[in-house]
């Protein structure tokens, strides 16, 4: 391995990911008296459950690299882009380690929803840490760019009157506005119509060229096949295969079929 | 076949010394006290829009829109007036007993609202916390922010009532600023400590109405502060009167009112207010900072 020409940008060490869910017991495990015996007897609650959504997963990404994350619904790519950003706790024994502050730019990036979008753009970029200065310079390129003024002055409207592509892409448009060191992308191109996805694939070559690393979690396989060199495929919380783009979607498409 | 990984996971620890080597960060690193505190003065542009969308939001489906923030404490003393006031007399001899009862009901209802809306902040706004990245006591202090907003309102109304019901203007009234001020890091230092508390035991949650209204109740807000000295003694009636609300409570009135009896020498007030918004304030905030980086687990 040529460790020691390129450089590690994101590196998961035994990376473990669960979710705890509380009030959700099943049935009669929530009766007075079971919480009587779990406080007497000092168990943990059944009233929490834990989803372990990601179960030890470890690679090394470098600079310059796009990878594609592939895996059926509810493998864990989401959750593991999350514990990329820091945003969901890794548990103790592994970690996730990072170059810079990792974005993720993806299709639930929540907004108010009783906001106008301009309000929303402006919510949006101070929470990436931009300036009010820089949030004022570049709020009328984001709406342009996400083409929600297309049929008429949507902008001044609260969000709630959009329809859900149209959201789509302001958010992708808000997130998108941003350098990035290691950029995260959670189906947010599989959003919009065709016109939207051709200009907002457009929109993350020029972000990865800018980027260190870019992690692309999409169901399209073209779209994997033309930005991706290398892919990751996740099943179950686990790493099934890591390797070029090609060999990692064969065997995919091989137990996809099956 | 892509069998790569298999092989890098059994390299556990030189993937650590590989990363450090590197200088990369742990992800989910909880920053230093100092630095926290940098990155959330850097994020106050946030906040401000933060709160003031928070305000735009709720009063946006109202018709009346902002004449609210003056409507709600005007009901508010008009409903305790009545129950009070009139139907069960507790004013006993306090003289102006409309204004000693709205000073009590708004100087309350500050800390009240803070603490209820401060429950929420992050299990309210988890979709939010797992989608950007920012210093997540931006929300209980946002939140706060509001309440502010709404406390000047009140402060409006209760002035109008004050001098309403014939008090003079004197220069003690300029005491009600830093009192204000003082109460409102109390209180954000309080939503602070909440938020997370409620994060972690979400159960908590359905407590929080009961021991704010015990909290009421102690704090000298619908009867008069000599109502205690007359039935409690010794420790029970130190507990009652180190209450940080009846404390607040009492400063106001002092400085709005003339002739107002007060549990303690206005001295003593003043020395424990400063005390109990330096513990509250930055014991909350060390609080939450502390679990900085648990906010996203849900
Ligand atoms: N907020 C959540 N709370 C509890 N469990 C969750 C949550 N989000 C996802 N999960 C669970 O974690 C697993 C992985 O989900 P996710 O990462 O969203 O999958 P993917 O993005 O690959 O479709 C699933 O079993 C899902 O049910
Ligand atoms: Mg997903």
């Amino acid at each position: 391995m040529a460790d020691n020409e390129r450089e590690p940008t994101v590196i998961a060490d035994n990376a473990h990911v669960v979710y705890r869910i509380y009030g959700s017991a099943a049935a009669g495990s929530n009766t007075p008296l079971a919480s009587f015996k779990r406080i007497v007897t000092g168990k943990k609650s059944a009233a929490v459950r834990e989803v372990h959504a990601v179960k030890g997963v470890s690679f090394v990404a470098y600079k310059g690299e796009a990878i594609g994350l592939i895996g059926t619904n509810g493998s864990g790519k989401s959750t593991l882009l999350r514990a990329i950003a820091g945003l969901l706790p890794v548990e103790r024994g592994g970690g996730i380690y990072a170059a810079g502050q990792p974005s993720l730019l993806g299709v639930n990036a929540a907004l108010m929803n009783d906001l106008s979008g301009e309000r929303n753009v402006e919510l949006g970029c101070l929470a990436m840490g931009m300036s009010p200065a820089e949030v004022k310079a570049q709020t009328a390129d984001i709406i342009e760019f996400s083409g929600i003024n297309d049929r008429g002055d949507f902008s001044s409207l609260p969000m709630k009157t959009y329809s859900s592509g149209m959201s789509a892409r302001l958010r992708f448009s808000i997130a998108a506005a941003k350098k990035h060191d290691v950029l995260l992308i959670d189906e947010a191109l599989a959003t919009g119509d065709a016109k939207f996805r051709k200009r907002s694939e457009q929109r993350v070559r020029d972000l990865r060229k800018e980027a260190g690393t870019v992690f692309l979690v999409s169901h399209s396989e073209q779209s994997i096949r033309d930005t991706c060199e290398r892919s990751i495929w996740l099943e179950s919380g686990v790493i099934r295969a890591d390797g070029s783009t090609e060999d990692v979607l064969k065997e995919y498409e091989t137990y996809v079929n099956k | 076949m892509a069998q790569t990984a298999v092989a890098e996971s059994d390299t556990g620890p030189s993937l650590k010394e590989l990363a450090r080597e590197h200088g990369l960060t742990k992800a989910g690193r909880l920053p230093r006290l100092p630095e926290y505190t940098r990155h959330l003065w850097s994020y106050r542009h946030f906040i401000a829009a933060f709160a003031n969308a928070k305000v735009s939001a709720s009063l946006g489906s109202t018709k009346l829109g902002v004449v609210w923030q003056l409507l709600t404490p005007l009901i508010n003393a008009g409903v305790y007036y009545l129950i009070f006031g009139v139907l069960i007399n507790t004013k006993q001899n306090v003289d102006n007993f409309i204004a000693y009862l709205c000073a009590g009901v708004f100087i309350f209802g500050f800390t009240q609202t803070v603490v209820q809306a401060g429950s929420q902040s992050i299990t309210a706004n988890m979709a939010l916390i797992r989608a950007l990245h920012f210093p997540r006591a931006s929300l209980p202090i946002a939140v706060t922010l509001v309440e502010v907003r709404n406390m000047i309102a009140s402060i409006v109304v209760l002035i109008a009532i004050v001098l309403l019901t014939g008090e003079p203007i004197t220069v003690e009234w300029l005491l009600l600023i830093p009192a204000l001020i003082l109460q409102t890091f109390f209180n954000a230092g309080l939503a602070l400590f909440v938020s997370r508390l409620i994060s972690k035991v979400t159960d908590i949650r359905q407590l929080i109405p009961y021991i704010l209204r015990i909290w009421m109740y102690g704090s000298a807000v619908l009867y008069p502060v000599t109502f205690f000295a007359e039935r409690l003694h010794g420790w029970q009636l130190a507990l009652v009167e180190a209450n940080p609300m009846l404390i607040f409570i009492e400063l106001i009135r002092h400085a709005l009112m003339e002739n107002v009896t007060l549990a303690q020498p206005v001295g003593l007030l003043w020395i424990q207010a400063i005390i109990w918004t330096v513990l509250v304030s930055f014991g909350g905030y060390v609080y939450f900072w502390r679990g900085e980086k648990g906010y996203g687990r849900g």
